[in-house]
């Protein structure tokens, strides 16, 4: 990985990389279940009425996520099950990493940015795959939002 | 000969080999017996650090099983290192269970015995009923084990991957399909028809073609299951199997599945279950298969 690929990353999202990159090998797992546990609970209406958000059909395991945009940031919000720690590793990484950016900071987030962020090693390539298109749902609800007519 | 004594759960009696499923109250009961050891083997690779049985140690299909480069498995050195790190010697029996039903457990036990390791035992209804009993689960890693194998120079010894016996290739398959043997697709419904080239709500798995190899017969591989995750009974696997699809045990069947780790459940079925002298796995499955040039494809529910 080069130093000008990492540099594109958003602050939040260089913080996990560098997290990553900081924490031997072996506890990397257990990093990466930090994250998981770090994944918010939904807001009520979204709790309440989980199709009001949208559901990552590339994920391995029932994953829903929304980005909302107030007062010219981004909130991500997103739930996963208890029984898939993966996902809502990658859930609440892309939460801690996007959440309180400009839309425009989001937009500017490279599509392959969940392999930069060293835990290709740690999980299957079809695991990686769920990530990106996180990445991407999450950057195409918050196009959607700043240009509704244009999608 | 196991030294480790056989759980005597009369639900396990009608199977054709009893031996190879342990309940969650005999492994209870069994965990710090000398000569057993626990494996996990899931789909979610972070379910064993999120809390696993006491004692047991995690092998990863991704990071443990398959080589790194090549689509296949270890090899006989790779899997000697592995095991004697995990403090499994050749004579240990091994307790295999994890998420989904076992589905994955299974795939680690079907690897297992291409390196021709005896004692393999599954939990029946895997980490999904430990749970539900509210049994104890821990986040400690038994680092011990490999230590205490060492201590031993119980290291385990470099054995040849036997591929021939449980493994089919793409070749073999065409040449069985050619013979008009008994092939079992274990994937959904529509999966089989062509209608998808995935599981439903399952990611794109890059395969071009949908549908599946012609004379498979379709049996998705949870109709094995209880809802519990629990095999069930014999009644029921044999109705499905050989009443419903007309298979016989003395049939040389080939089960496949996307990869080949859904198919490693209904290989477990139709050879511990139900007694079928020849089953071998497919792992290649229909990634390879639904992307080759020129192979035969059928659509359709049938």
């Amino acid at each position: 990985m080069s130093e000008s690929t990492t540099a594109q990353l958003p602050l939040g999202l260089a913080a996990v990389a560098a997290d990553f990159a900081d924490t031997p090998r072996e506890m990397r797992l257990e990093l990466l279940l930090e994250y998981a546990d770090r994944l918010k609970p939904l807001p009520e209406k979204y709790a309440a009425e989980i199709t009001l958000m949208e559901r990552v059909e590339e994920c391995q395991s029932p994953l829903y996520a929304i980005a909302e945009i107030s007062d010219g940031t981004v909130q991500v919000h997103a739930t996963a099950p208890q029984e898939s720690p993966t996902t809502r590793a990658f859930a609440s990484i892309m939460q801690l990493g996007l959440s309180g950016l400009t839309p425009e900071q989001v937009l500017a987030v490279p599509a392959a940015a969940p392999l930069q962020l060293g835990i290709t090693d740690l999980v299957s390539p079809l695991r990686m795959r769920g990530a990106t298109a996180l990445l991407a749902r999450i950057q195409r609800q918050v196009r959607g939002k700043l240009e509704p007519t244009s999608r | 000969m196991s030294k480790v004594t056989f759980d005597p759960n009369p639900k396990f009696q009608e199977y054709a080999v009893p031996a190879a499923l342990v309940s969650t109250e005999w492994l209870a009961a069994n965990l710090n017996t000398s000569g057993l050891v626990v494996v996990e083997s899931d789909e979610d690779t972070l379910l064993y650090e999120s809390g696993h049985i006491p004692g047991s140690v995690k092998v990863d299909w991704h990071t443990d099983l398959n080589d790194p480069v090549t689509r296949d498995y270890v090899d006989p050195e790779g899997f000697a290192a592995l095991m004697t790190r995990k403090g499994i010697s050749r004579e240990t029996t091994v307790v295999f269970y994890g998420d989904k039903s076992n589905w994955w457990a299974a795939y680690a036990l079907w690897v297992f015995r291409l390196f021709g390791h005896e004692d393999v035992r599954l939990l029946d209804g895997g980490r999904q009923k430990w749970e539900a009993e509210g049994r104890s689960m821990t986040k400690e890693v038994p680092a011990a084990a490999a230590a205490a194998a060492a201590a031993a120079a119980t290291s385990y010894p470099v054995s040849p991957r036997n591929d021939t016996k449980l493994r089919a290739y793409r070749e073999q398959v065409l040449e069985h399909l050619n013979k008009k043997g008994s092939m079992v697709d274990v994937r959904s419904p529509q999966e089989f028809s062509g209608e998808l080239t995935h599981m439903p709500d399952y990611p794109q798995e890059g395969a071009l073609r949908g549908g599946h190899i012609p004379g498979a017969k379709s049996v998705p591989w949870k109709r094995a299951a209880n809802d519990d995750g629990t095999f069930k009974g014999v009644a029921d696997l044999r109705a499905i199997y050989e009443g419903e699809k007309g298979l016989s045990p003395s049939d040389d069947v080939i089960a496949y599945c996307r990869i080949g780790e859904r198919s490693s459940h209904t290989w477990f079925v139709l050879t511990y279950l139900l007694g079928f002298k020849n089953v071998r796995n497919y792992d290649g499955s229909w990634t390879e298969w639904g992307n080759a040039v020129r192979l035969p494809i059928a659509v359709g529910a049938e």
